[in-house]
């Protein structure tokens, strides 16, 4: 786990301390795949029959202040660190060879940071690495030069530093109360953590006020709306390969922060405020789906999607939640899906920001959805191939796309009918602006202008055919992660 | 004789730099060099040797020689986990002000004379338990400041040296007030802290401690910058040279924040008790309006300057929550606004000032520095990461343990004290976006500054190391901290709050 973490920190010393512009992009690709191998090597080793947390390693760290270093990872971690280390090379490629030392350094170190957080199981081990993958993002986002992106690196930048200070706060209450950082101990108070908090701080609103503390942190960074008017701006102005990283793995630390920080710690509170939180994940759903459909520009368009779909996460989570007993079949469809929808949209999503920076980078910086029309003639195989991941996003059954939001769906429907129905609604609008985005680029006549629009380039290919040949295998056989999180 | 082997031969270095030759004047800056790092060596030295061991004594290195004896006045010098810590922070920051005043060549003898007296002073400051060596020490830091900053500083540096000074010496003067005060109500006929402290042999009237904690407090609280009696730091830091800037923020702060916990605070518990919440409230508003202030400078010092009373705010407030946490985290928020504040102002006066000419914050933005002072533009970067706080770094750890102990201690103080440090993020980023990154497409002609020369580089990244070594691995320090709480002497601050 320690030697994971480490492998792309030293891959960015490396990087950063390299004469050379060319050779960094190679060297850092080098150890991105090697952490990328020893991830592998994870998750062919994780033990499925015995489930739970293994390659857990325990130390003391400051033991004044209960900190330890603690990692370990089950099933969940093993596919996130998964999902981590194959989206992160995938990026690293789609920007192309003109990409910077200094960017290949920050990407390095997002990774480190990403891994970090995914394995630390003690709050403060892992407040210490979701804080700090904020510096290269921030510095990322900014890497596109331009007034916009300065403003929106800034923007995420506040927003969800916030987040984390809320946090921080909640959980400096946790401590006081029950005695301990350690995830693990806190998940198995469960029930009883609440009382304690009430005991210590006196009343009844110290648990609430705690719970809504953790959860408006979390909901900055996912994010749900009201929450995500950082977002779009962030994921517009960043490059594409940024942003390929912002949606396919920082938001996956606000989701996997519900699953490892919230639900564990209050699940009598998440059951209490189960429909508040559902209306919330229908907002999300619903609000970005519309949102996404009257935008011309076509990361603005995937930026909303995007959270779109990682609303339909957090309806799964919320839903299950608040059933907390009886269904066990609807429960465990809901929570395979929203496992499966992190892992299917981390992939999804950035492969169509790495086909939008490839369009980019042909049109000139230009990617309003006026722009551009019959590229299908011009550029077949872009046509194609960004479609299959339009269609995995779609939900497309045989695409890795239908199988996450399917479970979701069908589980929830038992558990919650009306919030699953209302959900539905957001399903119906994705197709009709994904569809749009497809007829507007894709069809119709060919403007005189692009007329040399050139097609994919051997090396481009090379960098999405991973990516699309994984949508394909997710979508005909899932059990291959889903054996991940469930005991045979 | 490890421990004051450090003053001695910062004292020794300043004589010797004082008797070289007209001619050999560059020579200085290597004796200077050399001391410092003798003196980091003999602290980091008693640091390591420190027995840590649940058996052995708090109180270590323990040398005593009558001095005075028909006043009760000894030489007494010793060490517990407090002040090692904060002896190895003026080791470092000694060795690292010498690299950033490389450039010192007007007068270069006598300003690392001075430079080593007030080393020499701080040292001796951090091992004296008796009160009249304490404060003699104290007031050897005094007047060297005043020739440094007048005659090598920038901006306005007399009216800044005279501010500082005047501050100082109305400070020291109400420590000496209080302190004949306690020497005439003990009745002990002794200045030793540790027979004056010790309520089996000296007994202060309560009457008497609710006036004379307060003075002897607030003369101590003045060189630490608290809130409002703070004006002196901001004006004193911007006009003294860079090295002194470095020790000013970085130890000399440090001086009456520890005296006030050492002294002040020990002897007279009671006092504390009364008057804890008006220094915790005055504490807080230091945090909140030291920030607010940093947030609307144009100058860029200044803005570093306030910080720097931001920062002092988190150790006044930790001191005054008398719990473990609290008191831990605020020796331990010395040590890192040291190391921070000393890298800020290395770079602010050092790269950029001496460089620019400027510190006009939008001034600097049209430089285009990031292409022109790249390392000076890492170096700010880590610096202010370091300074908002974020985990990794060694201000994590101590205002996070601070804001817990708070928590315990005054809940009520939490949510100024957590909007200071979202302004204190808020006045970083916008300096550092300001300066370094500024909004518009970057010009794209490059000033063609002198580029980073190797003594810089090699100090501040001796101080970004130490920020993070401890940001990683606190327990360096927190152990010998937290163990020094429990000491006869300091135990008894320790208050269980009620629940």
């Amino acid at each position: 786990m320690t030697f994971l973490t480490l492998i792309p920190f030293v891959g960015a010393l490396l990087v950063a301390l390299l004469p050379s512009q060319r050779a960094a992009r190679t060297l850092g690709l080098a150890f991105l795949l090697g952490a990328l191998a020893v991830a592998g090597a994870i998750a062919l080793t994780y033990d499925r029959a015995a489930g739970g947390l293994q390659f857990v390693e325990h130390h003391a760290w400051i033991p004044p202040l209960g900190v330890e270093y603690f990692v370990g990872a089950d099933g969940l971690t093993v596919m996130l660190l998964l999902l981590t280390t194959l989206i992160t090379p995938f990026a690293l490629l789609s920007a192309g060879p003109g990409i910077s030392k200094l960017q290949v350094t920050l990407i390095l170190l997002l990774e480190t940071t990403l891994l970090g957080t995914f394995t630390a199981l003690n709050f403060i081990h892992w407040f210490l690495y979701y804080e700090l993958s904020l510096v290269p993002a921030f510095l990322l986002i900014r890497s596109a030069g331009t007034q916009a992106s300065t403003t929106a690196a800034l923007r995420f930048f506040i927003y969800t530093l916030l987040g984390g200070l809320l946090i921080l706060v909640g959980f400096l209450a946790i401590q006081l109360a029950a005695g301990t950082f350690d995830l693990i101990r806190l998940g198995q108070m469960g029930a009883s953590l609440d009382g304690l908090l009430a005991a210590r701080f006196g009343g009844p609103f110290a648990g609430l006020l705690v719970f809504s503390c953790i959860f408006l942190g979390l909901a900055v960074k996912v994010p749900v709306v009201p929450f995500h008017t950082w977002l779009p701006d962030a994921y517009t102005e960043a490059p594409s390969s940024v942003s390929m990283l912002l949606t396919g793995l920082m938001s996956k630390m606000g989701v996997y922060g519900f699953l490892r920080l919230l639900v564990p710690l209050f699940p009598q509170r998440m059951q209490d405020l189960a429909t508040p939180l559902l209306w919330l994940a229908l907002a999300t759903i619903i609000f970005s789906a519309f949102n996404a459909l009257v935008q011309t520009d076509l990361k603005r368009i995937l930026a909303y999607s995007s959270v779109n779909h990682l609303g339909y996460c957090l309806l799964g989570i919320f839903a299950v939640a608040a059933v907390p007993l009886g269904a066990p079949a609807a429960r465990a469809a809901a929570t395979n899906g929203v496992l499966l929808q992190i892992f299917n949209h981390g992939l999804t999503a950035s492969a169509l920001f790495c086909f939008v920076g490839f369009i980019e980078s042909r049109s000139g910086g230009r990617r309003g959805l006026g722009d551009f029309g019959g590229l299908r003639t011009a550029a077949p195989v872009l046509a194609g191939l960004m479609g299959i991941a339009l269609f995995s996003s779609l939900g497309l059954p045989g695409l890795n796309g239908f199988i996450g939001e399917f479970l979701i769906f069908s589980g929830t429907f038992k558990l919650v009918w009306w919030a699953t129905a209302l959900a539905a609604i957001g399903l119906f609008v994705t197709a009709v602006f994904l569809l749009t985005l497809i007829q507007k680029v894709f069809t119709g006549p060919l403007p005189e202008r692009w007329a040399k629009f050139p097609d994919l380039t051997a090396g481009e290919i090379a960098t999405v055919a991973p990516a699309i040949a994984l949508m394909f295998l997710l979508g005909i056989y899932p059990q291959v992660l889903i054996a991940l999180f469930n005991k045979p | 004789m490890i421990l004051t082997a450090t003053f001695l031969s910062a004292f020794a270095g300043a004589a010797l730099i004082l008797l070289l030759p007209e001619r050999q004047a560059p020579l200085a800056r290597w004796i200077a060099l050399l001391t410092a790092l003798t003196g980091l060596g003999f602290a980091s030295a008693a640091f390591v040797g420190y027995d840590n061991t649940p058996a052995a004594p708090h109180f270590q290195y323990l040398t005593r020689i009558p001095w005075v004896p028909s006043l009760g006045i000894s030489f007494s010098t010793g060490a517990d986990g407090i002040s090692l810590v904060m002896l190895v922070l003026t080791g470092i920051i000694a060795v690292t002000g010498v690299l950033f005043s490389w450039n010192v060549s007007h007068r270069s003898r006598a300003f690392f004379a001075f430079y080593l007296t007030i080393i020499g002073g701080v040292y001796g400051v951090f091992q004296s338990f008796d009160l009249f060596l304490l404060f003699v020490f104290y007031e050897i830091v005094i007047v060297p400041k005043y020739f440094l900053i007048a005659a090598w500083g920038s901006t306005n540096r007399q009216y800044g040296a005279m501010k500082l000074t005047m501050y100082s010496v109305a400070g020291s003067a109400l420590v000496l007030l209080a302190l004949i005060a306690t020497y005439a109500a003990s009745g002990a006929h002794s200045f030793d802290l540790f027979t004056l402290a010790d309520p089996a042999k000296v007994h202060f009237a309560p009457a008497f401690q609710a006036w004379a904690f307060p003075v002897m407090f607030i003369g101590f609280a003045v060189l630490a910058g608290m809130w409002p009696l703070h004006t002196w730091a901001p004006t004193g830091h911007v006009a003294a040279p860079t090295a002194v800037s470095m020790l000013l923020a970085g130890v000399v702060m440090k001086l009456g924040s520890y005296s006030a916990l050492r002294v002040a605070m020990t002897l007279f518990p009671q006092g504390l008790e009364q008057w804890r919440m008006v220094i915790a409230v005055l504490a807080t508003a230091g945090i909140v309006f030291g920030a607010l202030v940093a947030l609307a400078q144009k100058d860029l010092k200044f803005t570093v300057g306030y910080s720097s009373i931001a920062h002092m705010g988190f150790v006044l407030l930790g001191l005054m929550t008398l719990n473990l946490a609290g008191l831990g985290g605020s020796v331990l928020q010395m040590f890192s606004h040291g190391i921070i504040g000393g890298l800020l102002f290395a770079v602010v006066g050092r790269m950029i000032y001496d460089r620019t000419h400027t510190r006009d914050i939008a001034e600097l933005g049209r430089m285009n520095l990031t292409k022109a002072l790249p390392f000076a533009a890492l170096t700010f970067t880590i610096a202010s990461v370091a300074s908002m706080g974020l985990p990794g770094f060694s201000g994590f750890i101590a205002e996070f343990t601070i804001l817990s102990g708070s928590w315990k201690a005054f809940p009520w103080l939490l949510i100024p004290a957590g909007v200071g440090v979202v302004i204190t993020v808020a006045f970083t980023l916008r300096a550092l976006q300001q300066v370094f990154f500024p909004s518009g497409e970057p010009s794209a002609d490059v000033h063609p500054f002198d580029p980073i020369t190797f003594p810089e580089k090699l100090g501040a990244l001796m101080l970004i190391a130490a920020t993070l070594f401890i940001g990683l691995f606190p327990s360096v320090l927190l152990d010998p901290i937290l163990r020094s709480f429990h000491s006869p002497l300091m135990q008894k601050l320790l208050v269980e709050v009620p629940k």
